[in-house]
């Protein structure tokens, strides 16, 4: 199928037409953020924007989810699990390293072991169209970790800003039914070099870069290194990078009961606290806060690498954005791999 | 798909107090649904999430074994709050049970070897059942010689006492008790399981030496073991490590890339040699 173009005019009444289809998500304004929302109008998308605050990661993996509820803690066989969604999900106007990251997800929540139902559900029916960046932040590293700012990975449908327009190319056959038959012309010559140039320049914008090759082998060279003590000098173990991060996934199961029924549900959960490793006979393997902003960088880029073949991290930057304290993913792993450098 | 995370009914059928300061308990459940028990095919050395609703789940290995049918059996600790829950139960009650998970022993390659057993303390349970399928007598023959050593701090901290006198009249199996210290009625030895071990000194000539017990024991074991002649191919441990998923996937039990849940908890020395040292 060749690019359409939508015109960013046109861009609200074409979502108010998938808003019939779908129950769509997009980038909203809510006060002076930009998160990812349900809207149920078109002109509630706010299209012109860096990236969100937050990574849409909910929409696989929300931060509370209800596993099953119970009317008696006194028999399991009561158990029941949540209604599955009603009208399929349309996630609008996701940046391509977000996306990206949900085959990252994939590799965990839909492996060959084992399949979480409650992610599968979710991710099985749900239609992506990304919006590629004409203007990466300049704390993006998408480039140095297998990404680009026009990345097609886990897109259905890749919009480019050119302007007036966005052309819209097709990736997936979803995405390819989802445009069919919407009245949108083609995208002529003039516009598709119009969106070579702006791929160049964004390209050539993206001033990070980490270097990753070898990283992961070194890694395990300096697990016992004295420099984790010293990056650790200054990190709060506050949590927020794993908050913000699209590829973090850990999490905890609790039980909310009241006298004759109750839930138990999955909620986000970190590494970075102390709690998270803490066993009930008192044993911490990961009793300070050096094992903990150690195991955060090992998962990332060596832990993920070995179990699943990829780096988990996707270059959002949204980490290196919102650390109170300036701890630069990007800094921490160039440190680290000339540290190696220059080690015996 | 089955939903791993859904918990099946279990109703207690017995409960026995194991260990004289009253800690440790231990339970056997039955299926409320025939399919389930059949579905609940396990080896040793695997493990289930048992949940308590309204309070939680928590890890526990298999005490028994599946070549005791409709006896399945978990000793537990009183630690935390799903074990506390547990331990104010009563037969008849109705637990939740999500299994088997992890990996087990492997027994496939225990066949016409010798297999020594050195545990301590609570982290028995597991070698216990394991024990009872090797001396099951459609087993027993596949197995070579059967050592176990096994101490807990006193006397009244061994668990399945009646067991291990029925083991102790064996003459296929060499079972070597031990405590910390002794009390009145103790006419067995005294010293730490990896000192018996040491003494008794059995051999590693065609022979797997599986560890379990606290992390202590472990630490003063394994250079015995090395001592002894074992190879870390032929050693084999059984990790601990804080769970919730025991799927892989919510993040918290891994050693270096391995998630105890999911590629443990059993692994061999030689194995945990290549991962960090953070357990």
């Amino acid at each position: 199928m060749k690019p359409k173009i939508l015109k960013k005019r046109d861009s609200a009444r074409f979502l108010d037409k998938l808003l019939r289809e779908y129950e769509v998500f997009a980038p909203v304004k809510r006060e002076d953020l930009v998160v990812f929302g349900r809207i149920h109008s078109g002109k509630e998308a706010f299209l012109d924007y860096m990236n969100s605050k937050m990574p849409p990661k909910e929409m696989l993996f929300p931060q509370l989810e209800i596993l099953f509820t119970y009317t008696s803690i006194d028999d399991p066989s009561k158990i029941e699990t949540p209604p599955s969604a009603g009208k399929p999900r349309l996630l609008f106007g996701t940046r391509p390293c977000d996306a990206r990251n949900s085959l990252l997800l994939d590799k965990v929540f839909d492996g060959e072991q084992y399949k979480d139902t409650y992610y599968r559900d979710r991710r099985a029916p749900l239609v992506v169209v990304g919006i590629g960046c004409i203007q990466p932040c300049p704390t993006c590293f998408c480039t140095s970790v297998g990404g680009g700012p026009f990345s097609r990975e886990g897109l259905d449908i890749l919009l480019i800003d050119i302007g007036d327009d966005y052309v819209a190319q097709v990736v997936s056959d979803r995405g390819k039914k989802l445009l069919e038959r919407r009245g949108l012309e083609d995208a002529g010559a003039d516009k598709l070099s119009l969106v070579k140039k702006v791929i160049r320049d964004a390209e050539a914008s993206m001033t990070s870069e980490v270097k990753i090759d070898g990283l992961a082998e070194k890694l395990a060279e300096i697990y016992d290194d004295p420099i984790w003590g010293l990056l650790t000098e200054k990190c709060l173990n506050c949590g927020v990078c794993t908050y913000l991060c699209p590829t973090c996934h850990c999490f905890d199961i609790v039980d909310e009961a009241r006298d004759s029924g109750g839930k138990r549900i999955r909620i986000w959960d970190t590494c970075q606290f102390p709690l998270f490793t803490l066993q009930a006979s008192g044993a911490n393997p990961r009793p300070t806060n050096k094992e903990r902003l150690r195991q955060r960088f090992m998962h990332k880029f060596k832990y993920f690498l070995d179990n699943y073949g990829q780096i988990g991290c996707v270059g959002c930057g949204r980490c290196v954005r919102e650390c109170p304290v300036n701890v630069d993913i990007r800094q921490v792993l160039t440190v680290l791999s000339n540290r190696l450098e220059v080690a015996p | 798909m089955r939903n791993p995370y859904l918990p099946l009914p279990m109703r207690i059928e017995r409960v026995v107090v194991e260990t004289d300061d009253r800690n440790i308990k231990t339970f056997s459940l039955s299926f409320f649904h025939e399919e389930d028990e059949a579905n609940f095919t396990y080896i040793p050395g695997q493990f289930a999430e048992l949940s308590v609703l309204g309070e939680g789940e928590a890890p526990f290995g298999m005490a028994s074994s599946p070549t005791q049918p409709g006896r399945l059996e978990f000793t537990v600790s009183k630690a935390g709050v799903v074990t506390t829950a547990l331990h104010n139960m009563e037969p008849g009650e109705i637990i939740g049970i999500r299994g088997p998970l992890g990996n087990g022993y492997p027994i496939e390659t225990f066949k016409g070897k010798n297999i020594v057993i050195i545990g301590g303390g609570f982290g028995f349970s597991t070698l216990r059942a394991l024990t009872n399928y090797m001396l099951d007598s459609h087993h027993r023959n596949s197995f070579g010689d059967i050592s176990i050593f096994y101490g807990a701090r006193s006397p009244g901290l061994l668990l399945y006492k009646d067991e291990l006198q029925e083991w102790g009249r064996r003459k296929d199996l060499g079972l070597y008790l031990t405590v910390d210290r002794g009390d009145n009625g103790w006419k067995g030895r005294v010293g730490v399981v990896p000192a018996i071990a040491k003494e008794v000194a059995p051999s590693a000539e065609n022979a797997y030496a599986l560890v379990c017990g606290p992390p202590i024991m472990i630490k003063f074991t394994l250079p015995v073991v090395h001592e002894l002649g074992f190879p870390p191919e032929r050693v084999l441990l059984s990790m601990e490590m804080k769970m919730k998923c025991g799927l892989g996937m919510c993040g918290r039990c891994n050693i270096g890339h391995k998630y105890v849940c999911r590629d443990g908890p059993v692994f061999t020395l030689a194995q945990l040699n290549q991962l960090p040292q953070e357990y």
